[in-house]
């Protein structure tokens, strides 16, 4: 039974409530946090109020769900009205939103208790979350190593237990990266499928909102609960939400499984893709079909990636000048020289590094060679997919091409932490949904995560699947040690 | 205008929809208000907010472009202008740039008694920036007004097919006109819902080939339009003449010192990097949609022309003249339904009312004259229960207090003495005291028929019907 399926017998039954719960967390927050840093702010009074209110809603047996009383924690780029949205920058310290994210109203809605905010790469930008503005996350697998980013912080608290679960956010591989990395579950649902209102945005045609959970089945109750149009974001699509957890259980017989020869082999560390291969022949001995497969555009995928995700982050980014919100510099002068003193006092070398590629791709001279080019590389990428998606029901690829590296290993060499997004950006790109559920750890013990890609609007399939493997693996009750779990 | 050169004028013009709310969020677009009461997180640029599009002002969009007789594109995108500015919330403009909504129409206009097509290049939507204030508070300190921020916008594009500011004037009054027709945009260039820039270029006549253009910025009246089209055309070629050439650059009209200011050279123009606005999904927009907005369209003014011409007998400048305001046709197709004299009812407002708001500077939408006032008025004169000189008389008190011609005429006894038995005995009376010009008269000298009207008129305090006056008048000069 998952994480919340079994936490929801005990607060049913009445031997746990949700206050109760909320304080082990809280507890357990205060206990390990300080060595994580998956926190950047814990809502100790917040989360008590909400823990309070979902066991009176328990108790009057009103409008309760499947996370009524769930403590969770919400990635730090995603607005709780009540709490600071700092996106781990500088820039948006103090910052406190007027209105709730919908995904946020959502969970609220459902019962489900925040804990806090988690830490991040600043404004989602990065791969190990060492670019956060209030110092970066540790991997609970291995402290000397990072967890993975950008919601590095989330997949941290979910790993070590912190949270039961949480919200993250997806750009470039940002939900699946981390959760390989620290051995959890993360998915991100197809564009479209999840209302961005309320997510600050890094770039606006590839951020997708998805759960990081302890398990399959926990990652699609809480898809559930977010999914579905929202009037307040016209990319959210209008179309009916299907029951995630209809067919979590069914055989995957006749299944048929794509593995694309372009995500194996060169870039990706031996044991990695042993381990996937391995996960691979499981999947096959549970009755799936594996068929070969090519994406020749993937290649390409990275450098359309870093193209198209700092162009459109430089308009997104404009907003933070000093003047309604956010840092604003002392120094006084003219209005150019606030706007540079505050945006660069505010903004981190990464963030910086991005705005400024994006603004030369979008550069007059430059639009056609650089923007519109990745544009229509974009749409070959997606069409390699489409076609694959004939042959096959989903795509099966590692989620990395490494497991965690040791902290500041990449740190000088930009372009080397760019790779770590080579298995998980195409997805992006061509709006398709995708998991990372673990799979394995290699010989230093750190995790392994397969990826699992599905056609557009169809997580329900690829949920079927993940949940199969996962069932019938025990990966996904490895814990890392010294954190108390299991106790 | 020197003879040897011709301008080459275009403009753009962007028009503030009607609409009751923004753009992108349902904020109130209504003008007034208290600074920074009519905002929320999207139109503020608040981080995590996002736009959505206002149907109601794609609909409107759809009217102006129909009525300009643009294709309606059926995919049309919204992108990014890229630039920072305070009032400026999110750091870039939503608006269309290389696939608007309405390309290739025109308008049709009329310059000293000729008609010429003038090409609209392109209509797209866009949204406005919020308003900066300078001149208030501390002299370090600027003011930022985001009630304006994300109010909708079509910006109509023309051809450079304007050759002189009266054009130019003339094109603009017309749009205007179409604007205020179609109920989308209340024209009103003091408050900016209105607001023109131009493109201007000069070249010899006869030439094919284009000049160095200048941009012409916030020419917000059509005085400031026509003025700085014509000090800049002077500038441009007195620059040319003395051997010079034209720098390209945006300028901006100063009306008091009355004269253009450098804003921005080309090389300090800015790079707005516009791209794809990936917030908002492409606007699509379908035939059938297209078609109800079509069918629900008012009477243009051409139309309007056609039939006061055709149905109503109006001399071509009447019918110009009357529909060149929405307010101007309305007021006189209210009064013809009124009083069915459709000739006469345009002739009073052309010279009579125009005349009157025309010399003492006075707006339309100041009159106190209803349409049925009017047309009563016309029909007293029609019934003769006044002569058409008092009624001139009555038109001027009804245009200073707004009252009824029928209680102006009680009031003052101005109505006109019909009575014939009355009048006839009156007619004895003077002739009878008058025998040596009666006698003059029968001898052949009738130029002293003028007289005899202008002796009744004087007794009658010129009330007398002066037609029966004539009549009666005539028979007793004649009879004896």
């Amino acid at each position: 039974m998952s994480r919340i399926r079994t936490l929801q017998k005990q607060l049913a039954a009445g031997t746990l409530t949700s206050v109760a719960l909320t304080e082990r967390y809280l507890a357990r927050i205060r206990e390990y946090n300080p060595g994580l840093h998956a926190y950047l702010h814990t809502a100790e009074a917040f989360a008590l109020e909400l823990a309070h209110r979902a066991d009176e809603r328990r108790r009057n047996d009103r409008d309760v769900t499947p996370l009524t009383g769930i403590p969770l924690s919400i990635k730090d780029v995603m607005h709780v009205h009540g709490l600071p949205t700092t996106c781990a920058s500088k820039i948006l310290e103090h910052f406190h939103p007027t209105y709730h994210a919908t995904t946020v109203a959502r969970l609220l809605d459902a019962g489900a208790v925040i804990l806090g905010k988690t830490n991040m790469d600043e404004f989602a930008m990065g791969a190990s979350n060492e670019h956060s503005a209030y110092g970066a996350v540790r991997n609970p697998w291995d402290p000397a190593r990072i967890p993975g980013g950008s919601s590095g912080g989330s997949a941290a608290a979910v790993s070590a237990d912190l949270c039961v679960a949480s919200l993250g956010s997806d750009t470039g591989g940002s939900i699946r990266q981390p959760a390989a990395f620290c051995g959890i579950v993360g998915l991100k649902p197809t564009y479209g499928r999840v209302s961005r209102y309320g997510l600050v945005a890094f770039a606006s045609s590839l951020d997708q909102i998805g759960p990081m959970t302890q398990s399959v089945e926990d990652a699609a109750l809480i898809l559930q609960q977010i999914a579905g149009h929202d009037p307040a974001d016209s990319t959210a699509r209008n179309i009916p939400v299907p029951d995630f957890s209809a067919r979590l259980g069914d055989e995957i017989a006749g299944v048929r499984i794509g593995i694309p020869e372009e995500y194996f082999g060169e870039g990706i560390d031996a044991p990695v893709e042993a381990t996937v291969r391995t996960a691979i022949a499981h999947l096959e001995s549970l009755g799936a079909t594996t068929v070969k497969i090519h994406l020749p555009h993937t290649r390409y995928a990275v450098p359309c990636y870093y193209i198209i995700a700092p162009a459109e982050a430089s308009a997104n980014l404009a907003r933070y000048d000093g003047v309604r919100f956010g840092h604003r510099a002392a120094a006084r002068g003219n209005l150019h020289d606030l706007y540079c003193a505050s945006r660069s006092e505010g903004f981190g070398p990464e963030v910086t590094r991005r705005i400024m590629i994006g603004t030369y791709v979008l550069s007059s001279g430059y639009y056609d060679a650089y923007y519109k080019k990745a544009q229509q590389v974009r749409t070959l990428i997606a069409r390699d997919f489409a076609e694959a998606f004939t042959q096959v029901d989903v795509i099966c690829t590692p989620t990395t091409p490494h497991v965690a590296f040791r902290a500041g290993e990449r740190l000088d060499d930009p372009l080397q932490m760019y790779l770590a997004d080579i298995c998980t950006s195409s997805c992006n790109l061509a709006g398709l949904p995708g998991i990372s559920v673990p799979c394995g750890v290699n010989a230093d013990g750190m995790p392994i995560g397969l990826q699992l890609l599905g056609r557009p609007m169809d997580e329900v399939t690829l949920l079927q699947v993940a949940y199969a493997y996962e069932q019938s693996t025990s990966w996904h009750r490895h814990h890392p040690p010294h954190y108390g779990i299991g106790a | 205008m020197t003879t040897a050169y011709e301008a080459i004028i275009g403009l753009e013009v962007h028009a503030q929809l009607l609409t009751t709310s923004k753009l992108f969020c349902g904020c109130s677009t209504a003008f007034g208000a208290p600074p920074n009461s009519n905002i929320c997180p999207v139109c503020t640029g608040q981080p995590g907010a996002l736009p959505v599009l206002n149907q109601r002002a794609v609909e409107f969009a759809i009217r102006a472009g129909l009525a300009l007789h643009c294709r309606i594109a059926p995919v049309s995108l919204f992108a990014r202008k890229n630039y920072f500015y305070p009032d400026l919330p999110k750091g870039y403009q939503i608006s269309q740039y290389d696939q608007p909504l309405c390309l290739g129409g025109h308008l049709d206009i009329s310059c000293d008694g000729e008609a010429k097509r003038i090409t609209i290049l392109r209509i797209h939507m866009e949204e406005d920036a919020g308003k900066s204030t300078h001149d208030i508070g501390q002299a370090t300190t600027s003011h930022v007004d985001l009630n304006r921020a994300c109010v909708p916008l079509i910006e109509i594009v023309s051809g450079p097919d304007l050759r002189s500011p009266q054009e130019a004037g003339q094109y603009l009054r017309a749009l205007r006109a179409i604007l205020m027709y179609l109920h989308i945009c209340d024209g009103n260039m003091e408050e900016g819902s209105l607001r023109c820039d131009a493109n201007i270029s000069i070249r010899p006549k006869g030439s094919t080939v284009f000049g160095t253009r200048t941009e012409l910025k916030n020419l917000n009246s059509f005085r400031f339009l026509e003025r700085a089209l014509a000090y800049e055309i002077e500038r441009q070629i007195d620059v040319v003449s003395a051997g010079g050439t034209v720098v390209q650059e945006t300028l901006l009209w100063d009306e008091k010192r009355g004269r253009t200011l450098s804003m921005r050279s080309k090389e300090e123009a800015h790079d707005y990097r516009y791209f794809p606005d990936p917030d908002l999904p492409p606007l699509v927009v379908d035939d059938a949609m297209i078609g109800a907005i079509r069918a629900a369209l008012p009477e243009l003014p051409e139309a309007k022309m056609a039939r006061y011409t055709g149905e109503f007998g109006l001399s071509a400048y009447d019918a110009r003249v009357l529909t060149s305001e929405k307010a101007l046709a309305t007021f006189f197709e209210h009064a013809v339904t009124a009083h069915r004299a459709p000739k006469k009812i345009a002739n009073w407002i052309t010279t009579e009312l125009l005349g009157r708001l025309n010399a003492r500077g006075e707006s339309f939408e100041s009159l106190r004259i209803t349409p049925p006032q009017l047309a009563g008025l016309v029909a007293l004169v029609d019934e003769g229960t006044i002569s058409g000189k008092m009624a001139k008389q009555v038109f001027d008190t009804m245009y200073a207090t707004g009252e009824a011609p029928q209680a102006i005429i009680a009031r003052e006894g101005l109505s006109q003495v019909s009575d014939s038995a009355a009048l006839e005995t009156m007619i004895d009376e003077l002739l009878a005291t008058q025998s040596a010009q009666v006698a003059a008269y029968r001898q052949g000298k009738t130029n002293l028929f003028g007289f005899f009207v202008g002796q009744i008129m004087k007794k009658t305090a010129g009330r007398a019907n002066p037609a029966l006056v004539n009549a009666l008048l005539r028979k007793k000069l004649e009879e004896e």
